[in-house]
């Protein structure tokens, strides 16, 4: 597999600037900084409690940063808002799966398009007419994503009672279906087969090749990492260690120790 | 502007004209609060160790003091010597039943429904609610019936100060029942701090499956709690019936709670004393001054409006945990 | 054998997405509405028309509302009482002052008033979540109570407190009021509640529905993909409030014919909750399930000693009600927390593959 070929413009789409996240007492996050270009596919590495997840939190508006500023398409914030970032283009997939349990996998991509779908609660009582040509059309494009990952046997599944690899899929279909600038996969590959993991990378890639989506995700697997992305953040403890292209990381005694941890 | 004098003003100068009536009402507050805290302390007994949020205390709370007196009446009829033996015996046979009811709670209700999401185990403490209103109709009729105050040798009368330019008196049985109040808290308090079974009620409310998994059993932790709940709800009969007669309407009544668990928070015992203590009080004062503004009756809703208020600036209640959501 | 999809292809996706999609469905829904519309009006007394199927739909339609609210948008409420209430008197404010209009346009116009109550009542619902909401929703509900009978207003400064319906007629048939035949009433009632089920199966298949559904499940998620949880929230109680505004006005107006502020108290909105329970959440079926089940359970059990042969008191017979309604809803909530309507889809499963077991 070859790194898709990535940074096309050097344009940053995101950058964070001192970013820096506690809870209470507990530093999640330090003076981070660093970017994302615009279509590449950038990955944020890092050992457990590093703060990979609280940074994804950050960006996506759900965590409220004590310091720092956040620029994304040119805008500047000191923090993002949950809905400020999706209509922005920023979607998301999460560590543990957070599907609707309710409803259906199609019912859970199609509400990937409600920031789309603009007849109003008129329409939407009486159904017949504007509302159910607007459903249609949008189910076409939501069926497109059904094939795109190849899940269509499952669309009417309730998400509860597909295994967790599917259930993956079906949430990265519920990102795609919002047509992000930015996605942010917080480990797409964890808890799967090697199978699994090709099928994803696969997407992941084509994501960012066809659809120019610009890619941020956290991973633990290195082979992942080191093929998917064009470049690569570590962080360790909250704070930065290292940003670069893959190889560049790779060679880096500061992320090597962090790691595998200093011989003393 | 006389409207804005009539909410804002007035009502305190009638509490500075008469301060006597003050200090009445904010014993009434006071004691009112008690007992709501009592029926607050059987909830935060249940959820601090089951993690069920327990609709039928209301219920309980009649149907323990409805048991008493039944049973103290049987105990009459058989000739069991002099009424205040029947009534301690019925007081033992009474709580004997609250073990009972503990045990078969837990093993028709709970024990099924290990696991389930919290609302399920809450909406089935209605069924059991009517389960009991049914039940108790059915053994001991729909009409009110009055405690056995005197046989249990709880004390009558009232005590009178002159304060103030005028009198306060206080029944004798509400200090009692602030004093017994007082007691059970500190008792329940200590018990789930210091001791081990304290610890392992805590453990249970956190996590069933985390708490099965270190071998603590599920079905003793509730019989034991919900007895306690029991008990406590055998005491709140008394008081309560010592003070008005004990009939159905007592389960109404017992959704006053609801607001004195907002502010005290689910799973604090203390927190049901402080919380009672503000809804009763803030709810006379209400009644009393500012309630002839209004017309009479805002008793019924002004406790639900006061803890929804809480609730805006305070989601979690004064005393409980902050919930941080992690995704 | 009977229940088989096979061989019914959808070719476009509005026909996949339609309400009732299998031709089986399709058929059972035009036999109850046959039924409904046609045979009952034909072949039952008054007395069943008043005391079983009226209800039965008034309360079918309140527990829809309520079944918006905590079953799809997941805000507990326990102030279902008090919305019917708030609609039934706007109702009859509104009879007051227009004396002329439509009386169905006027019902559904009070429907209005209570989803603007509804609205209001729902605002902390975005500090406040799930169970500490319920508890929100009981300020209102004893407040609206207590409304009710404090202000002479709402029931026109009658001494009695209570309010009696005025006659209004349609096509110069009496609708309400005692002229107001069983029939006409039930037909009035079928023709609302059949209309307004039909709206509420076209909002949850679309975009708010699934908003709805969305917020119940994770809120958090829901926010994540651009849902404005206020907006969403605010909606729901809305919506809710207008079908039990409009359930309230229908059970005034075209049920008892009078009403007085105790029909609206707390043990109404248990009553429904219930419903939704037994019904199950998050189902419109269910909640005709529950309706009918919470209905009709009483009256079996009335009936059942006589039937058998034995005498027991009336007193008796409703604390066996109080009785086996409670041990029922436990019993529900251990064997199927899904209520009635999960019942009903495993029912349907099995007829799939009837005659084989699996």
């Amino acid at each position: 597999m070859t790194a898709g070929r990535g940074a096309g413009a050097h344009e940053a789409l995101l950058s964070v600037e001192g970013v820096s996240l506690a809870f209470g007492g507990v530093k999640a996050l330090t003076d981070v900084s660093f970017d994302v270009r615009k279509g590449e596919i950038r990955a944020i590495i890092g050992p457990n409690g590093a703060g990979k997840t609280s940074m994804l939190n950050v960006i996506n508006g759900f965590y409220r940063p004590q310091d720092g500023r956040i620029t994304f398409k040119g805008r500047t914030r000191s923090a993002m808002r949950p809905y400020e970032a999706a209509r922005g283009g920023i979607a998301r997939t999460f560590q543990n799966v957070a599907l609707f349990r309710g409803m259906s996998a199609l019912d859970n991509i199609m509400a990937g398009r409600t920031l789309k779908m603009h007849r109003g609660f008129f329409w939407q009582l009486i159904r017949f007419g504007p509302a159910l040509a607007e459903e249609v059309e949008h189910r076409r494009k939501v069926e497109e994503i059904i094939d795109f990952l190849e899940i269509p046997q499952i669309r009417k599944t309730p998400v509860g009672r597909l295994p967790y690899g599917l259930q993956k899929r079906v949430e990265l279909g519920r990102a795609l279906a919002m047509e992000p600038d930015l996605l942010l996969l917080d480990e797409p590959m964890a808890g799967m087969n090697l199978e699994e993991k090709e099928d994803m990378s696969r997407y992941i890639i084509d994501a960012n090749n066809h659809l120019g989506t610009t890619i941020a995700l956290i991973e633990h697997d290195m082979g992942v990492v080191m093929d998917l992305s064009d470049r690569v953040v570590v962080l360790e403890y909250g704070r930065k260690i290292a940003d670069g292209t893959p190889d560049e990381v790779k060679a880096d005694h500061k992320v090597v120790a962090a790691y595998l941890g200093v011989p003393h | 502007m006389d409207l804005l004098y009539k909410i804002f003003l007035d009502p305190f100068v009638q509490m500075g004209a008469a301060p006597d009536l003050l200090v009445q009402t904010l014993w009434e507050g006071l004691v009112a609060g008690v007992l709501y805290a009592l029926i607050a302390l059987g909830y935060v007994l249940i959820y601090k160790a089951s993690g069920v949020f327990n609709f039928a205390q209301g219920i309980m709370v009649v149907f323990a003091a409805l048991t008493l007196v039944g049973v103290a009446a049987r105990l009459r009829q058989w000739g069991v010597a002099p009424g205040d033996v029947a009534a301690y015996g019925a007081l033992v046979l009474t709580a004997l039943v609250m073990l009972g009811l503990a045990w078969g709670v837990e093993r028709v209700m709970l024990r099924p429904l290990v696991n389930q999401p919290e609302i399920i185990l809450f909406m089935a403490t209605f069924g059991l609610t009517y389960f009991l209103i049914g039940f108790g109709e059915l053994l001991f009729g729909g009409e009110p019936k009055v405690m056995i105050t005197d046989d249990l040798h709880l004390p009558r009368g009232a005590l009178e100060f002159k304060m103030l330019g005028g009198f306060v008196s206080l029944q004798k049985i509400d200090v009692a029942a602030a004093v017994i109040a007082s007691i059970m808290v500190a008792a329940l308090a200590l018990f789930f701090q210091k001791t081990r079974i304290g610890r392992a009620l805590r453990a249970v409310a956190d996590s069933h499956k985390a708490a099965l998994s270190v071998g603590i059993s599920l079905e003793q932790i509730w019989v034991t709690v919900w007895f306690a709940a029991g008990i406590v709800a055998l005491a709140t009969g008394i008081m309560w019936g010592a003070r008005s007669d004990v009939s159905f309407a007592l389960q109404t009544l017992a959704l006053k709670a609801l607001p004195v668990l907002i502010l005290g928070g689910f799973t604090s015992i203390p927190g049901a004393i402080v919380g009672g203590v503000i809804i009763g009080v803030g709810e006379k004062l209400g009644e009393f001054y500012w309630g002839p503004l209004l017309g009479s009756g805002i008793e019924s809703w002004l406790a639900y409006v006061i803890a929804l208020v809480f609730l805006l600036f305070r989601p979690q209640g004064l005393f409980g945990e902050k919930i941080i959501e992690r995704i | 054998m009977l229940y088989r999809e096979a061989g019914q292809f959808k070719t476009t996706y509005g026909a996949d997405q339609s309400v009732f999609p299998i031709r089986q469905d399709r058929i059972g829904i035009a036999i109850i509405l046959l039924v409904a519309f046609v045979l009952v009006p034909l072949l039952a007394s008054s007395f069943v028309l008043s005391a079983v199927f009226i209800p039965v739909l008034v309360f079918s339609l309140a527990a829809i509302g309520l079944n918006l609210l905590t079953g799809y948008a997941g805000q507990v409420s326990l102030g279902t009482g008090a919305f019917m209430g708030v609609g039934a008197y706007t109702c009859y404010k509104l009879t007051t002052y227009l004396p002329q209009a439509n009386i169905i346009v006027l019902i559904l116009a009070s429907g209005l008033g209570s989803a603007a109550i509804g609205t209001v009542f729902g605002l902390p619902s975005l500090r406040i979540k799930g169970f500490y909401l319920a508890v929100a929703t009981l300020a209102a509900q004893f407040f609206l109570s207590w409304s009710f009978v404090r202000i002479p207003w709402l029931y026109n400064y009658n001494v009695s407190g209570a309010i009696e319906v005025p006659t209004r007629t349609m096509l110069g048939v009496a609708v309400t009021g005692p002229n107001a035949t069983p029939l006409t009433r039930y037909l009035v009632v079928l023709s609302i509640v059949t209309l307004m089920t039909w709206v509420a199966s076209n909002l949850l298949r679309g975009r708010i529905g699934r908003t709805w559904m969305a917020v119940r499940d994770m809120d958090i998620a829901a926010e994540l993909i651009g849902i404005r949880l206020y907006s969403a929230k605010l909606l729901a109680f809305a919506v809710s409030s207008f079908y039990c505004g409009v359930a309230g006005a229908i059970m005034v107006f075209l049920w008892f014919g009078a009403a007085e502020a105790d029909s609206f108290n707390i043990d109404q909105s248990f009553l429904i909750l219930f419903m939704v329970i037994v019904g199950g959440l998050g189902s419109l079926i269910g909640s005709f399930f529950g309706a009918i089940f919470i209905w009709g359970l009483p009256i079996v059990l009335r009936a059942a000693p006589e039937f058998f042969g034995l005498t027991i008191r009336a007193a008796t017979v409703e604390h066996l009600q109080f009785m086996i309604v409670g041990a029922l809803i436990i019993f529900f909530l251990i064997a199927e927390p899904a209520g009635l309507a999960r019942l009903w889809q495993i029912g349907k499963q099995k007829l799939r593959v009837w005659p084989f077991p699996y």
